[in-house]
C-alpha cells in the first residue's frame, strides 16, 4: 500500500476516534479530501521541480505514535538553551512532554494546540485564527487532516514576553519509521513582542518524516523574532510550512538554520496586509553527503510602504544539493515597496549543486526591488591571504566559510542562541578556531 | 637569505616573470620599482607562494632551503611575510582573533604550544602601540570597512606580530596620506634588524625617503634591468622609466 493510501484509509479510524463535537471536524474532512485528490507533490509541479519526495515516501511510516515515549533530560539537555531561562513546549514523537516543558497561562497563553482545540475558552480564538492562512496545497492539507498536537501561543496586546519560547520536537526512534505532523498556532497581539525558537531534532537513525505546519499572526505594531533550527540527523526529513500574516507597522524576522537532514523543504509564506510592515527572511544552510534542502519563499506585498529583506547563504559539500526558489509579489496597491533578495552559495566540492530561481512579480510602478544570486567557489585571493599568514588551507577555508555565513548570523538577537549556532557551524565546518561573536 | 635565480613564472600560459635574479641578505632593504604591469606584484606573490602562478623555471631559496614547492602557509612558517596591496575583508573575524589564530598556527607548525593568553595580550598591546593603533580597532572585523590607510597599517601590525625573516611590502604606500605613511614607515624601521630583510615594492620614491633602501632594482617586462642605490630611485622619480628603456634598447 502506498503511503498516500495508508494515510487516507487511516484517516477514517482517526476521525472516528476524535470527539464528534470537535469544531475542526469539517476542516479536517475537507483537508483529507484535498490531500486524497492531489496526493504528494511530484517533480512535474513547478514548485517541486528540483525536489523529489520519492525516496522518503517509500518508508513504512507509523502514522500514530504508539504511546508516550520518554527521554532522559541528560540525553536531550544539549538541545535546549540551557544557559538562559526559557518557556518550553516540548514534544516527544509528537506527544507532549509535560516533564520537559515549561508552559504558562499567566497573562498570556503558551500551551498546547490540543487543549486550545478542546476547551471552550479558546473557541473564539480558534475560530478566528485556526487554519485561516495555512495553504491548501496537499502537504499542508495532510497536516490539517491529521494534526492534533503542537504549540498554541497567544500573546495579548502590549505584552512583552520576558524570555524566549522554545518549541522542540524530538523523535526518539522507538518506532522503526515515524511520521510526525506538528501544528503550531501563534498569535502576537497588538504591540506585543516575542522571541521564538523552533527546533526539530531526531535522536535516532531510523527514518523520520516530519510534516510541520505553523500559522503566525502578527497584529499591528507587533514584533516577532523567530528562529528555526532544523535537524542535523541524516536520516530525518522535514517538510516545514510556515504561513505568516502581518498587519500594519508589524515586524517579523525569521531565521532558518538548515544544518543537515536527508531532505528538508521549507515553505515560507509572508503576507503583508497593512502599511509599514517589515519582513526579514534569513537562512544559513550547511550540507554534506547527499543531503538536500529546498527553500521556497513567497513574500506578498499587498499594502504600500512595506519592506522585505531576504538573505540566504548556503555551503554545500560532497554531493549535497540545494534549491532557492524565492518569489516576491508586489500588488498594484503596494507602492513604495522595498523588496530585496540575496542568495549566495559556495560549492565546496565539484559534485555539489544548487538551483536558484528568484522570481519577481511587480504590478506597482513606484517600488525598489532587487535580487542577487551567486554560486561560486572559494575566493582564491582571500584563501591566499589567510594562508600567507600561516593559516593552513583547511582552517583558512573554515574561516572564509564562517565569514561568508556571518551576515546572517550577526542578526541573531539572542546571544545564547548565537553562541550555540556559532558552535554548531564551527563543528559542521570541522575546526575549532576562536571565532568572535 | 633570499636567493632568486633565473625565475620564470606564468599565469594561463602568459609569461610574466622572465628570468629574475635577486639576492637579499639579512639586514638589507631592497626596493623594487617599475612601471605598471612589469611584474612587481607577481614577483611578490610568487615568493609568498600564490599557486595561481606557475613557476616554470628557476631557483627560489630561503636560507639555502628550496621553498619553491611549499604552500604559502609553510613559507609563512619559515619566515616569509607579504603585506598585501589589497588586503581581503573577513567579516565576523576580529583583528585580534585573526592574529591569534595566525600566531598559534605558526607555533603549531613548529611544534610549540599556543601562546598563553596573557602573553598574547601583552604582545598585541606592545605592537599596537608601536603602530599607534587604537584598541577599539583590534576588535573590529578584519579589514571590513577599513580605510585604505587602516588596511595598510593593519598589514604592518600583522608583520610586527608575526616577526618575519623576510618581509615583502607590496605597494604599502598606495592610498596612504603622508601621516599614515610616516607611521607605517616608522613601524617598519623599528622592526628592522640585522637578522631580517625587507623588500619594498613601490611605484614612487616617496616611501623610500622614510624606508631607506640599500639597493634599488628596476623591474621591466619581467626582468630586473637595472640595479643601483637609493639615488637611482630619485633619478626614476625625476625622469620616469623611458630613459632606462632607451638604455636597454641601445
Amino acid at each position: 500500500m502506498s503511503l498516500k493510501d495508508k494515510l487516507v484509509s487511516s484517516f477514517l479510524a482517526f476521525d472516528d476516534h476524535l470527539e464528534d463535537e470537535s469544531p475542526i471536524h469539517d476542516i479536517r474532512s475537507k483537508a483529507i479530501k484535498n490531500f486524497e485528490e492531489n496526493g504528494f507533490p511530484t517533480k512535474k509541479e513547478e514548485d517541486w521541480k528540483y525536489t523529489s519526495l520519492k525516496s522518503i515516501l517509500k518508508e513504512n511510516y507509523s502514522i500514530f505514535p504508539k504511546g508516550e515515549n520518554t527521554v532522559e533530560l541528560k540525553d536531550v539537555k544539549q538541545y535546549f538553551l540551557h544557559d538562559i531561562d526559557t518557556f518550553k513546549v516540548v514534544f516527544i514523537d509528537g506527544v507532549y512532554s509535560s516533564f520537559l516543558s515549561e508552559t504558562t497561562h499567566d497573562s498570556m497563553d503558551i500551551c498546547l494546540i490540543s487543549s486550545a482545540l478542546k476547551k471552550d475558552k479558546y473557541s473564539a480564538s480558534i475560530e478566528t485564527y485556526y487554519n485561516k492562512i495555512a495553504g491548501e496545497d496537499s502537504l499542508t492539507s495532510l497536516n490539517t487532516a491529521f494534526a492534533k498536537e503542537g504549540a498554541y501561543i497567544n500573546i495579548p496586546k502590549n505584552k512583552e514576553v520576558e524570555k524566549p519560547i522554545e518549541i522542540i520536537n524530538f523523535v526518539t526512534g522507538k518506532e522503526e519509521a515515524l511520521m510526525a505532523q506538528p501544528r503550531n498556532l501563534i498569535i502576537v497581539g497588538e504591540n506585543a513582542h516575542v522571541q521564538i525558537i523552533e527546533r526539530h531534532q531526531s535522536l535516532t537513525d531510523n527514518a523520520v518524516l516530519t510534516n510541520s505546519v505553523t500559522e503566525i499572526f502578527v497584529e499591528k505594531r507587533a514584533f516577532i523574532d523567530y528562529y528555526k533550527i532544523q535537524n542535523n540527523n541524516s536520516t530525518a526529513s522535514l517538510i516545514d510550512s510556515t504561513f505568516i500574516s502581518q498587519e500594519q507597522d508589524s515586524n517579523c524576522c525569521l531565521h532558518t538554520f538548515s544544518l543537515g537532514g536527508k531532505l528538508t523543504r521549507n515553505n515560507l509564506k509572508f503576507s503583508q496586509n497593512g502599511e509599514h510592515c517589515d519582513s526579514t527572511l534569513k537562512g544559513i544552510t550547511i550540507l554534506k553527503d547527499k543531503q538536500h534542502v529546498d527553500h521556497n519563499t513567497l513574500v506578498e506585498h499587498i499594502a504600500p510602504n512595506c519592506e522585505s529583506h531576504q538573505d540566504y547563504k548556503g555551503l554545500y559539500s560532497d554531493k549535497s544539493t540545494g534549491v532557492f526558489n524565492g518569489k516576491v509579489i508586489v500588488e498594484k496597491e503596494a507602492q513604495k515597496t522595498n523588496a530585496f533578495q540575496q542568495n549566495n552559495n559556495i560549492l565546496i566540492d565539484d559534485k555539489a549543486s544548487v538551483n536558484a530561481k528568484p522570481q519577481l512579480e511587480i504590478f506597482a510602478d513606484d517600488v525598489k526591488c532587487s535580487h542577487g544570486c551567486t554560486i561560486g567557489q572559494f575566493d582564491e585571493e582571500a584563501l591566499f591571504y589567510l594562508r600567507s599568514r600561516g593559516i593552513a588551507k583547511k582552517e583558512a577555508q573554515a574561516l572564509l566559510m564562517y565569514a561568508f555565513a556571518n551576515t546572517v548570523l550577526e542578526s541573531v538577537k539572542i546571544p545564547s542562541l548565537k553562541r550555540r549556532i556559532n558552535r554548531i557551524i564551527a563543528e559542521k565546518i570541522g575546526v575549532s578556531i576562536g571565532f568572535n561573536v | 637569505m633570499l636567493h632568486v635565480k633565473d625565475l620564470h613564472a606564468s599565469v594561463n600560459d602568459k609569461d610574466i616573470l622572465k628570468g629574475i635574479n635577486l639576492e637579499v641578505n639579512a639586514g638589507e632593504v631592497h626596493a623594487i620599482m617599475g612601471p605598471n604591469g612589469s611584474g612587481k606584484s607577481t614577483l611578490a606573490s610568487v615568493i609568498a607562494g600564490k599557486d595561481t602562478f606557475e613557476v616554470s623555471k628557476g631557483e627560489l631559496t630561503l636560507n639555502n632551503e628550496d621553498i619553491s614547492e611549499l604552500g604559502p602557509e609553510e613559507r609563512a612558517h619559515k619566515g616569509v611575510f607579504m603585506s598585501f596591496q589589497y588586503p581581503v575583508e573577513i567579516p565576523g573575524v576580529s583583528v585580534t582573533n585573526f592574529i591569534k589564530t595566525a600566531i598559534n598556527e605558526s607555533r603549531k607548525a613548529k611544534g610549540l604550544k599556543d601562546m598563553p593568553a596573557s602573553e598574547m595580550l601583552k604582545f598585541i598591546k606592545e605592537k599596537a602601540d608601536l603602530l599607534e593603533i587604537d584598541r577599539k580597532f583590534l576588535s573590529r572585523s578584519l579589514n571590513e570597512g577599513f580605510s585604505g590607510g587602516e588596511k595598510k597599517r593593519n598589514e604592518i601590525f600583522q608583520m610586527a606580530m608575526l616577526e618575519p625573516k623576510l618581509a615583502i611590502l607590496d605597494e604599502t604606500d598606495s592610498g596612504l596620506d603622508i601621516d599614515a605613511l610616516k607611521i607605517v614607515a616608522n613601524g617598519v624601521n623599528k622592526l628592522r634588524s640585522k637578522d631580517n630583510a625587507v623588500v619594498v615594492i613601490t611605484h614612487y620614491q616617496r616611501l623610500l625617503d622614510y624606508i631607506v633602501p640599500d639597493f634599488v632594482h628596476v623591474l621591466m617586462n619581467g626582468k630586473i634591468v637595472k640595479t643601483g642605490t637609493k639615488e637611482l630611485a630619485h633619478e626614476l622619480e625625476e625622469k620616469g622609466y623611458d630613459w632606462i628603456k632607451e638604455e636597454i634598447n641601445a
